[in-house]
Order: structure tokens, then sequence, then C-alpha cells
């Protein structure tokens, strides 16, 4: 074997992530690869619903029980990426009351702690859920921060030697004599090939998998879902919500940061257009019919955003809305399958469940390279997660924080004390909406490996806030330009970042979301000068 | 339609971002610590919505001046989400001093028997130290003189009988002020109304809250105004006031900070100044002017004032006096909001915030101020030593009565 890494791991999703922690952790020399920036795929377009495992529960106990058992590690050692919210299954006069004791029954045989209570109590627990609710239960759900917790991982990693390679992208799987080598990326930023060499590759590409797979020469039939989904401006409920009855389209209502987030449908779609999903407006008006019974205040309330994720789900059977599926873990030693030696898929799975598949696809790695040491990835906190919750964390920092010392212990957790937020430029606010400050931004610059506005967004949350990025995406860019002295590209990254944040704007652009477009375009254009279609 | 146009509730998402309110803020600009009202209002209120932990107490500094709300052109209520905030979220609990300066009427009944003492004590070194040592109130700050004799003992014993002959009458919400400290605005007011031939009537009211509004005792404001909205109805007239905040309070803080429904009294509730120009224009009275008034005014606009959009009537009316050199100074608080410049750890940011209207009002040099509010009156008497007049008091000294009286005869 040439010179190389022990693995090396495709993918900067939440299980390339994960798995690269798992691996450096058990003290592998680990090479991440990235096409794009990590938390670009899947990961990042999803409810943010940390399940209890409820919503599985009377279809596939299995699944059930994984998400429960995930549900309490991240509670315990991702304390900033999670949120303890709690969820309600509420029934509808047109929902059938008796599904609740098959639902209760099967939550309490997967371990998930479901408890039904009062009709009444659920309108005091969460005043914002359907007042006509006949029934609810209440289980252990809560809320995930997808980037924060990929990010999580990828700094752990990194922090125990993991090397990372962002917008690097795959194009080729290296082969000698049955065994794969390593793989041939190109480096999308400066146009230049190169080969890495590992022991072990581990294809974590979620629905991106299937042509890493193709690459390789085996097959992984990905069966391509496409869900959609809606941001609303502000925390609707405090809870989750969800229908009691069969999973069915946009019956989950998800309190996640500083906003709500209703979804999501289900469509199959051609694998050629994983890359470009849209949402319809036909999708736009099931998610807001069905969301408004979750909770009718969302019909009056602002919309920030559509946007949709492709479910990286393994193909079987003809079921054509993909919900039957299991959500069940597949980890393929193609040795085993295919004769192909030292290569590895991890995939199906979700969310929910990456840390457990991180496990299964390092322990396949490690049975490879013959090591014996054990996971502890549901043991040791990632980043950020040391010290405790929100509250505690700041106070433990300073002994009166400020608001935006707060929100930044809101999302980095303890890594907060390591970014400079007690002088006033530290403290200055680039993201109002948000409360993003300087310190956090330029931190994120220097360490989080930020190459784009686009990528500091999903680093901080800076510009997902009620104006999507009317101010705040010119400070931001000249930041990023000042620490990377690269003011030259930093007009068409500004106006990649306007479009995306408009892309997400456009199917639900009416009322206040609208007028805020417009401001926006005026400042952008007329204010600020950044011309050629700044939105 | 399946998605609505917004509503009351999460009136804060039609915040634009645009910022202007932080121009307009008058607190901003001298106090670091307060964050402004953008900050303090719709975008922090999405993060009390997350977790209560990132309430900041520093919106006690909010003057609720509404300047923020005056200059929103997407009609958020700034303000009252911050307020609203601070009784959601707050710690404040009201003290000896809260109590003692939202007790506008309970003091008042207790000091003005007293009055002289009161006033000498209150106005004496030794007075204002011991209520800066143990009340925080602070030193520098000069308390209003309590009238030996109130307004409402001179209207039953002076007027009262002659009310009824009139043949249109309204109610008098008069206020604390003017049964307390101010009684001329009061006789003012029923000399002027008389004069153009509508009676006056007076309610058991209370005081309008706006006073435990700002020292967080709301459930005494609410108990004030329920009172007050039963009085409103039973008097079934318009309700006719001489203070732009009690004016505010009435209108507009009771449904949106007290929650309760005012609409079907809340159009009838108007100052003097807009109640008199509305009945020019129907040509149902007439103003004679004395020929021999001569006076250099200059007009501060309270911000409550502003926040009702009337200043533009009290301007009209003040225009038609003949005689009368008239500035108007630039829009900008006085500083002091009700009790605010009142509490030792405000006194300098509101000094500091009536700081250009003190100096506008110095080179200007007017004969006096005219103003719609009490506070504003104390805060500019103290600041600059002009005096400040109720601008119906003015119209009251403009005014031939005589004349004005046969004119609106009918």
């Amino acid at each position: 074997m040439k010179d190389g890494y022990d693995v090396i791991i495709i993918g900067g999703g939440i299980t390339g992530a994960g798995t690269a922690r798992d691996c450096a952790m058990r003290g592998l020399k680990v090479l991440l690869i990235e096409r794009n920036d990590i938390a670009t795929g899947a990961t990042g377009r999803n409810h943010g619903l940390l399940h209890s495992g409820a919503r599985y529960a009377v279809t596939d106990r299995e699944s059930a029980a994984e998400c429960i058992r995930e549900n309490l590690i991240l509670k315990r050692i991702a304390r900033n990426c999670v949120e303890d919210t709690s969820g309600l299954f509420i029934s509808l006069p047109e929902d059938d009351l008796a599904y609740q004791a098959t639902f209760v029954q099967s939550c309490l045989a997967a371990g998930i702690d479901a408890r039904i209570i009062d009709p009444k109590e659920a309108l005091t627990m969460e005043p914002s859920v359907n007042p006509e609710l006949t029934g609810a239960v209440v289980v252990p759900d809560g809320s995930v921060d997808p980037f924060r917790l990929c990010l999580a991982n990828v700094i752990d990693a990194k922090a125990r030697g993991a090397e990372v390679l962002v917008y690097h992208e795959v194009v080729d799987v290296l082969q000698e004599n049955g065994r794969v080598i390593g793989v041939r990326v190109l480096d999308k930023v400066h146009g230049e090939v190169k080969d890495c060499y590992g022991s072990v590759t581990v294809n974590a590409g979620g629905i991106w998998g299937h042509h890493i797979a193709s690459l390789a020469g085996v097959n992984v039939g990905m069966f391509p879902a496409k869900g959609a989904l809606l941001i609303f401006a502000h925390r609707v409920a405090k809870l989750v919500l969800n229908r009691c009855r069969k999973p069915a389209n946009a019956d989950i209502l998800v309190p996640g940061d500083t906003v709500s987030i209703i979804g999501t449908t289900s469509t199959r779609i051609p694998y050629e257009e994983c890359d470009d999903v849209r949402v319809t407006p036909d999708e736009v008006d099931l998610l807001l019919r069905e969301g408004a019974l979750l909770s009718p205040s969302l019909s009056s309330t602002r919309i920030l955003r559509a946007y949709a994720g492709v479910r990286p789900l393994v193909a079987s059977g003809d079921d054509p809305t993909g919900r039957s599926i299991s959500r069940g873990i597949v980890c393929i030693d193609h040795e085993v399958r295919d004769g192909l030696k030292d290569f590895i898929t991890i995939t199906g799975g979700k969310l929910m469940t990456y840390r457990l598949m991180a496990e299964q696809a390092t322990d396949a790695v490690c049975a490879r390279l013959g090591i014996s040491a054990r996971c502890t990835t549901a043991e040791v906190h990632l980043p950020g997660s040391e010290i405790g919750g929100l509250e505690e964390t700041a106070r433990k920092i300073w002994e009166v924080p400020t608001t935006v010392q707060k929100a930044a212990v809101g999302r980095a957790g303890s890594r907060a004390s390591q970014i400079e937020l007690d002088s006033d430029e530290g403290q200055g606010i680039i993201c109002e909406c948000e409360e993003v400050s300087y310190g956090e931004i330029a931190s994120a610059v220097d360490h989080l490996d930020v190459r784009t506005l686009t990528d500091l967004r999903r680093r901080t949350r800076f510009g997902m806030g009620t104006c999507q990025g009317e101010l705040c995406g010119f400070r931001a860019a000249g930041v990023l330009a000042m620490k990377t002295g690269n003011a030259s590209s930093a007009r068409k990254d500004l106006r990649d970042f306007m479009n995306e944040r408009w892309k997400g704007m456009f199917p639900i652009a009416w009322g206040e979301t609208l007028r805020e477009a417009a401001f926006t375009q005026w400042v952008s254009k007329e204010v600020l000068g950044l011309e050629d279609n700044g939105i | 339609m399946i998605h609505n146009e917004h509503i009351r509730s999460s009136n804060f998402e039609e915040c634009i971002k645009c910022t202007i309110c932080t121009e307009f803020c008058p607190v901003i600009e001298v106090n670091p610590l307060f964050p402004g009202p953008k900050q303090a209002g719709p975008d922090g209120e999405r993060f009390r919505l997350k977790n209560s932990f990132f309430f900041d107490e520093n919106l006690k500094y909010c003057m609720n001046c509404k300047r923020c709300e005056t200059a929103c052109p997407s009609g958020v209520k700034i303000a009252d989400i911050i307020h609203s905030a601070r009784m959601d979220y707050g710690t404040v609990i009201p003290h000896l001093r809260e109590r003692i300066l939202a007790g506008t009427d309970v003091m008042g009944t207790l000091a003005r028997p007293f009055a002289p003492i009161v006033n000498a004590v209150a106005g004496s070194k030794a007075g204002k130290t011991v209520m800066d040592k143990v009340l925080g109130i602070d030193h520098r700050r000069s308390f209003p003189k309590y009238a030996g004799h109130g307004f409402i003992g001179w209207f039953k014993k002076e007027k009262a009988s002659i009310q009824d002959s009139f043949p249109s009458q309204v109610a008098f919400f008069h206020g604390c002020s003017v049964e307390y400290q101010h009684p001329e605005v009061g006789k003012a007011f029923v000399e002027v109304l008389n004069a153009v031939g509508v009676g006056v009537r007076l309610m058991d009211e209370k005081c309008c809250g706006v006073a435990m509004i700002s020292n967080a005792m709301w459930p005494q404001a609410r108990r004030n105004a329920i009172h007050n909205l039963k009085e409103f109805r039973k008097a079934g007239l318009p309700v006719v006031t001489t203070s732009s905040t009690c004016t505010l309070t009435l209108r507009d803080e009771y449904p949106n900070i007290l929650a309760l429904r005012n609409d079907d009294v809340r159009e009838d509730i108007v100052i003097v100044e807009k109640f008199l120009s509305d009945m020019l224009d129907e040509g149902d009275i007439k103003l004679v002017f004395r020929p021999d008034y001569k006076a250099k005014v200059a007009y501060h606009v309270p911000c409550h004032m502003e926040k009702l959009g009337w200043s533009i009537f009290t301007r009209r009316l003040l225009e038609m006096v003949p005689g009368l050199e008239l500035t108007v100074l630039d829009p900008g608080c006085c500083g002091i909001a009700g009790t605010y410049g009142f509490k030792k750890e405000n006194y300098q940011y509101a000094q500091a915030i009536g700081q250009p209207l003190f100096d506008e009002i110095r080179a200007e040099d007017p004969e006096y101020v005219v103003s719609e509010c009490e506070t504003c009156k104390w805060q500019i008497e103290m600041s600059t030593g002009y005096k400040v007049v109720n601008p119906i008091v003015l119209l009251y000294e403009a005014l031939d009565l005589d004349k004005t009286r046969e004119a609106n005869m009918r």
C-alpha cells in the first residue's frame, strides 16, 4: 500500500462527518472529502427534528428503537446542537382516535416514553396547537440543528487529526488488484486534480453515493424522494407537533432555533434531478393547508423560505411514495457483496441515527484494518457541549452575559469561550436578525473551512433570519474579503449568496416576504451598488 | 387564500428591517446599554420566543416615547412589543419609589391638604437628599408643586350648576395633573368650551394608569382602566382631554398593553385641540380672539402627540391667534417620559436626551413654551427656566370670551 491515510471518507454530510470523528477517535489517520461545503446535501435540507422514534413506532419498530436510543445520546453529547423541546402527537376530529392506542402501545414497546394527556392539558402546554384536537400524546421529540451537529463532528475529527478537504470532488475511485486504494479528486477551487491514497475508502455520499459507487464499478441503488418544507419566521410552537396517524404529508411542525419548520412532502424524482430540486406551488399549498391543521396560527405567520431535500433512501420494492421503506441503516462491505476489497458504503438511516451509522461504518473499517478500538462516540461530548445547556454555559463563561454572548452560546455552546466576544468589536453585530456578531463571523472564517458567504451562513446562521441577508450579506462579505485578502471574488460571492437567499424566498414571495425582498433589492442595487441582478 | 394577511399577534413580523426606528430612538443615542427599538423589539422577540433567557433587562431603558412607532413605515408596534416583553419576562418588582411615582392620584389626595408643606419639603435640599438616598429619586429633579385647591372643587362650586344649560355636552377627562398640580388648565378648558357653547361634565375618573404601566404595576393600571372605560360608556359623550399622554393611554395603551377592548369608545376620546379643530371644520363653533393679545411662543410637540398624529390641530389653533409669534420646535423628546426621568439611574440620560430641545428653546428665547404634556412641562421648566403652558391655557388667554360666547349663541 502506498503511503496514505488509514481511511478516506467520501461525503461531508452528517454520516461522513460522524464517521470521520469516530475513525479519528479510534486512532485512525483520516481524510474526509466533500465536493461542496459540509452539510450541503440532505444533512442541511431536512426538518431538524430530533425524532423520539414515535413517528416510526407503528410502522418500523426497529428504526423507532434506534431513534430513541440515539435521541437520548444526542441530548447528552450534543447539547448545543439539540433542544429538548418535547413533542405532541395530536388527533384531530378527522383522525381515527383508535389509532392513538396502537400508537402508544407501539411507542412503549420500542422504549419510547409516550403518555396520553387530556386535550385541554395539551392546549395549556402548547397554546398554539389546533384547539379542535381530540387527543394528545406527549413524546420525547426535540429539535436538532443539522449544520451545527455536522460542524461539531468535523471540528472534533479535525482536532483529533483528521484532514478535511471541502470543495474537492471525487472524480475516480482508484483500484488495484481488486482493491480500492484511494480516490482521484478535483480541487474545484483551483481546478487541480490529485490522487489520495487510503487503506480503506468509505462511501458516505448519501443520495450521491449511487454515483460514487458507480465510479468504483459497483451498484448501490438509491431511491431519491424529494421532500419540501417551509420555514416560518419565528417559533410558533414551543413543542414539536405531529399528527397522530399513519405518517403522511406535512404533518410535523418543528421549532428550530428562532424559526418553525413545517414538512414534508414526498415525491419520487429521477436521480438526475437530485442536484437541483425546487419547491412547486402545489407543495407550498399542501404544506400551508396541512400545517394550519397542526397550528392554525401558521396561516397568519410570515414565511421565510421554502426548500427541498432529497431523502437518501436505499431503493427496495416498488412503493411509489417511499414512506413504507425502512429508514434502516445499510452498511455494505463491497468485498462481501461485490468482491471489491477495501470499499465500504454506509447509507440509508437518517440524521437521527448518524452516530450509529458512523459506528457501524467505523467498525467495518476497523475490522478490515485489524483494529480493535472500541467506539466511544456515545460517551464523549461533541465540541460545544462540554459545559451544559445554554444558560449554564453562558453564565459559566460570562457572569452576566450580554444578548450577543447569549446568542453565540446558543449556537456554539461552550466553543463560544474561544470566540472573541468581550470587545466592542467582537460583539459588533453583523447579522441583526440572528444576532450574529463580528466575533463569530471572524472566528468561523479563521477556523471553520469557510470559502463562501453561503458556507459562512451554514456555520453561523447569519442571513438566516427574517430579512434573509438584507444588510448582513454586505457586512459579512466585507469581513470575508478582508480576512482572506480576496476582494476580487467578493462581489460575485455576494451575488451568489443573495441569489441563493432569493431562491428560497421565490416560492413564497408574497406579503411581507415580497416587501422585504423588494426592499432588499433596492438596498442592494440602489444604495450599495450591487449590479447585475443583485437579488 | 390559504395564507392570511398578518394579524396583531405576529405584528413584529411586519418589520422589514429598515432600521428607521433606531434612527429615531432618543435613548440609544445617549445610552449604549439600550439595544435600540429594532433589536429590543421585533428582532429580540424572535429570540425571546425561542428562550426567555434571551430577555434583556436593559429593555427597562425604553421610555415608551413611541417615536419608533411613529417612524415605522410598516406599522409595527415596536414600543408595545418591548413593553409586553417587560411584562412577560421582566423581573422588576415595583418598590416604594415606583409606587410613589405611579400613585399620582393617591399621592395627590394625600399631599394636597398639606400642599405648602409638601412643596417646601419636596423642594428643600434636605427633602431632595432623602428622596435621592432612600427612594432613588434623583436629587437634581424638581418636583411639580401641588396646588392648594383642586380643579374638581372649583368646578363643583363655580361651574357645575350651569353646564346643563348648554346645547351640547362633553365629558372632561382631566387627569391627575389638572386636579392636583395644574387646575388652571382645567379652568381654561371649562371656560373655553363653555364660551363656544359646549357644556362640561366630569366623571368619576381614576388616573389613566400610564405611570402604573411604566412602573410595572399592570394589575393596578388594568383596574383603573376597567373603571374608566365603564365611566366613558356610562357618560355616552365625547371624552375630551387636555393631556396628550392620558389621551394616548386611554386610546392605545388600554387595548395594546392592558389587553382591554375599547373600540366602542376609542374614537370618542380626543384631546381638546382636535375637538375644537373638528368643530371649527364642521362650522359648529366660532373663535373670536382679543385684538390686543401679543406673545412669542415656541411649541414643543410631545412624543405622544406625535404618535397620535394630532399636533396639526394644535398648530392650526395657535396659528389662528392674531398677535402670536409661533415657532414650532424641532421634533425631539424632552427626555422625562413621565416618571422615567425622576429615577436616579435615568436622570443623566433624560437630561442628555432633552439637551438639543433645551438648547433650541434658549436660542429661540420665547416668552413661554406651549406643550400638551404635563411632564414635558416639568422637564422643560426645570431644565431651561422657561415657563410652559398648555395650549388650552394660551387659547383661554388669547380669546375674547365674551365675544366668542356671543358668536356661538344659537
